[in-house]
């Protein structure tokens, strides 16, 4: 049986003042004081796709923009409903940069159902976009401080938004290093990215590991949880961005606890059957949060006891 | 230009952080630097586990071998990390291949001598043994999450 919400609605962050925590979008809208939503986010806007791009054998990045007015203003690590007309929608994460009136980039890994539909998107067709929802990464709460990004799988879309938001401000953040687990080298995705983060000015570090990889393979093999030891980070001044398979990311939130980050200054990004996104249906539920308003990101001191409670 | 001894690169490895120096001149007693070439191996299969290799710059591939299948990469080790601990517990053989796949610069332990060295100091051996648990307990850990597949199709 669903839990009741609580009334009225649950802030955020509850309990003591948490400093770190990532906490609700701003009403104001994610540019800030003075910022208008140019639409209702509740409602569903017809956007074209203009470009595609197969990562893998399942995974796809599309490039979308609105077939009238402005394009979707958004905050790294928000994601929208994103659906076809017949098949229905899904939760998926803005993959690319924020501001600009560009287009926008979300990236879909065909799991079947509506993700299938979307994930075979050709350029042309037309998907309904709702939102953008969710609390963001807030990586300016890094600023002055280390950048440490931790990503799994299909986990790195989410965070290539953050990453873009701090390259456009690289000078406000010190080491920047991102860690990345695969499952083999050819299903890694944003390979072309991660070879270009890694150079030129403004460079970040940037770590690879696989789980499986062939003779041929010259790079790391192992859990993403290796490469922490050797990553550049002040461990009072990091703040830690995290997105990959549940377990993974507890096992990552753990070995950065005890390499000595506050859990404060650890997010995650969670993922449940998120379906309207706006916090009424309660698909989402954990515990006293719903992850499609209260998250997705969440500081890992929120959330630390419920990813470890069964049933939750 | 200054000099830098087997003690002064054992040192500065996470692995012996916090080993006071008397313990890692007792060490460096038994070591000697290797350089492998990328491709060349360090250890074989089933071969005799007489060293323990502490890395200093580079990048070992760990295969195994299966027939008709060809070798498969487990598992790596890198600079900062060490292969492996069948020198410490017998029967002081290998479980793998251990390939080099860049330049790679490591410290050889002779195996003997670290356990001789053990055997006469139990205080020097019980906290060898205490970073060597660590390392398997953290590759275990490892293990037991890649065997989850957590990245494959759901």
């Amino acid at each position: 049986m669903r839990r009741a919400r609580p009334a009225p609605p649950a802030p955020a962050c509850p309990g003591p003042p948490d400093p770190a925590c990532p906490g609700p979008p701003d009403p104001a809208g994610p540019a800030g004081p003075g910022h208008r939503q140019a639409h209702d986010p509740t409602i569903p806007l017809p956007y074209r796709v203009v470009g595609t791009f197969a990562h893998t054998a399942d995974t796809v990045t599309l490039t979308l923009e609105p077939t009238g007015g402005p394009s979707l203003d958004f905050s790294p690590g928000q994601f929208t409903m994103l659906g076809t007309v017949t098949a229905g929608e899904a939760p998926i994460s803005i993959s690319g940069g924020p501001g600009g009136d560009g287009p926008i980039e979300q990236t879909v890994r065909d799991a079947g159902g509506v993700s299938r539909a979307l994930a075979r998107s050709r350029p042309g067709d037309i998907l309904t976009v709702r939102g953008p929802y969710g609390t963001g990464w807030r990586v300016q709460d890094g600023a002055g401080g280390d950048i440490l990004l931790i990503a799994g799988g299909i986990g790195l879309a989410p965070l290539r938004s953050a990453i873009l938001a701090l390259l456009a401000n690289r000078p406000t953040y010190r080491h920047i290093t991102l860690l990345y687990g695969a499952r083999s080298p050819l299903e890694q995705v944003f390979r072309e990215d991660l070879a270009g983060w890694s150079s030129g000015p403004g460079a970040i570090d940037v770590a690879v590991t696989v789980d499986h990889a062939p003779v041929a393979w010259q790079g790391r093999v192992g859990l993403v949880t290796r490469l922490i030891p050797q990553a550049r980070f002040d461990p009072g001044s990091t703040l830690a961005l995290v997105c990959g398979p549940e377990v993974m990311m507890r096992v990552v939130a753990d070995s950065l606890s005890d390499a000595g980050l506050d859990p404060t200054r650890i997010r995650v990004s969670l993922e449940r059957n998120m379906e309207c996104g706006i916090g009424l249906c309660g698909h989402c539920q954990l515990r006293e949060y719903f992850i499609c308003t209260d998250g997705p990101v969440f500081s890992y001191s929120q959330v630390a006891g419920h990813l470890a409670t069964r049933e939750l | 230009m200054t000099v830098r001894t087997i003690a002064d690169f054992l040192a500065e490895h996470p692995f012996f952080a916090g080993l006071d120096n008397p313990a890692i001149a007792e060490l460096a007693g038994c070591a000697l630097i290797m350089h492998v070439s990328p491709g060349d191996y360090l250890f074989r299969q089933g071969g005799t586990a007489d060293h323990f290799y502490v890395i200093t710059r580079g990048r070992v591939a760990l295969e195994l071998f299966s027939p008709g299948a060809g070798p498969h990469v487990l598992d790596s080790a890198g600079e900062g990390e060490v292969l492996d601990w069948p020198w410490l517990i017998p029967p002081y053989r290998w479980f793998f291949d251990a390939r080099a796949v860049e330049e790679t610069r490591v410290i050889s332990l002779d195996a003997a001598c670290l356990r001789g060295k053990c055997d006469r100091d139990p205080r020097l051996g019980y906290d060898l043994l205490q970073r060597v648990a660590q390392v398997m307990s953290h590759r275990l850990q490892a293990t037991r999450v890649r065997l989850l597949d957590l990245y494959g199709p759901r």
